[in-house]
């Protein structure tokens, strides 16, 4: 699957890799509703990690769709909490 | 739901909206081919922007740079003139200085980061804007209209993600350059209104007129000394103890002011 890290570019990603991904977004998720920045760090942090080590980057001219959608690495909690929300503040 | 999948159907949905807005299609892939390079040109103005704040803020670090050291040596030469006062106040305003460069160069670290970013953004972007413009011509040599049509929806498949994500990404660095200029132009306002220890770089301040005053001193002090002594010589001539080596008629100064014939 093709997993997208905002600002940063896709990496392909083995299927398997799902559900460790799934575990470390649902820290995130729940940090990010309990607005608790210290575990959001940590969780965040490992999730994108675990996605770049793990997955291949895409090429720079390859058009394909990603998968799922990661925030940016230098996005805190608030933002990334924004982002979430109805706000609609990724731009068409 | 996951953060992950949420993003990713907040994308799509992004994607979607764009694809809807199609009548023609062969001419959809050339609207959004257009629309590829005016992002295009946004995000190479954007690193221009970037870059245009870090050389102020590196300017700004320069000046700082060049007061502390102005700051530096009149400590140096109140201590050497004894004036311990003056000293302890030119190095406060030197740390107080210090603090200001070091904030100054986290700014400076940040701006080079959005840079990189941008820059890197940049490249993803051109080289996918140049694979769309590939799959574009194909489309449009290959198929009808009607054909195209089903041919669309993969032609824009990781390009209008590709610009939501370049978009978001130059809007967040505009916000972050934004509040670095506000602080980067209250800072060129403190130096200019001398109040953020730029009072060392006028003429007029008070450490460097002190330490002027204390140089002046010390001439008025030297030039004192040798009137006296000149004064106590001329007191042993008149007393007949002239110094051993000539006498005082020979040093009486021998020329008179001529008298010249002024031309009118």
């Amino acid at each position: 699957m093709i997993i997208r890290i905002m600002a940063e570019g896709q990496y392909e990603v083995a299927d398997d890799e799902l559900e460790a991904l799934n575990v470390l977004d649902a820290e995130v998720e729940s940090a990010v509703l309990a607005d608790d920045a210290d575990a959001f760090g940590s969780a965040f942090t490992q999730l994108l990690d675990r996605v770049r080590s793990h997955g291949t980057a895409v090429a720079d001219d390859t058009l394909v769709d990603s998968d799922l959608v990661l925030p940016p690495g230098d996005a805190d909690l608030h933002e990334v909490a924004a982002m979430l929300g109805d706000s609609g503040l990724i731009p068409g | 739901m996951s953060i992950m999948k949420r993003l990713g159907l907040i994308f799509r949905s992004k994607a979607n909206t764009a694809l809807d807005r199609a009548e023609d299609p062969r001419q959809t892939l050339d609207y959004s081919y257009q629309r590829q390079l005016e992002l295009l040109q946004k995000v190479r103005r954007g690193v221009a922007d970037v870059a245009t704040s870090r050389k102020r803020v590196e300017l700004q670090m320069n000046q700082l740079q060049q007061q502390g050291d102005k700051l530096q040596g009149q400590a140096q030469k109140a201590l050497a003139a004894g004036r311990e006062d003056l000293a302890r106040e030119a190095l406060t305003r030197r740390s107080a200085l210090l603090t200001q460069t070091q904030d100054l160069e986290t700014q400076h670290a940040q701006l080079q980061g959005e840079e990189e970013k941008l820059t890197l953004a940049s490249q993803r972007l051109q080289a996918k804007v140049e694979s769309f413009r590939t799959r574009k011509e194909t489309i449009k040599a290959t198929y009808t209209a009607a054909e195209a049509q089903t041919k669309i929806g993969e032609a824009f498949s990781g390009v209008s993600e590709e610009m939501s994500d370049v978009g978001l990404a130059v809007q967040r660095a505009e916000d972050k350059t934004a509040s670095m200029q506000a602080r980067a132009g209250a800072i060129d306002e403190l130096m200019a209104s001398g109040a953020l220890d730029d009072a060392s770089a006028s003429p007029n301040s008070d450490i460097d007129r002190e330490l002027a005053a204390l140089s002046a001193g010390s001439d008025v002090d030297s030039e004192l000394a040798a009137m006296k002594q000149q004064l106590g010589s001329a007191e042993r001539q008149a007393l007949g103890e002239a110094p051993a080596g000539g006498s005082a008629a020979d040093q009486v100064p021998a020329e008179q002011p001529d008298e010249h014939t002024k031309e009118g």
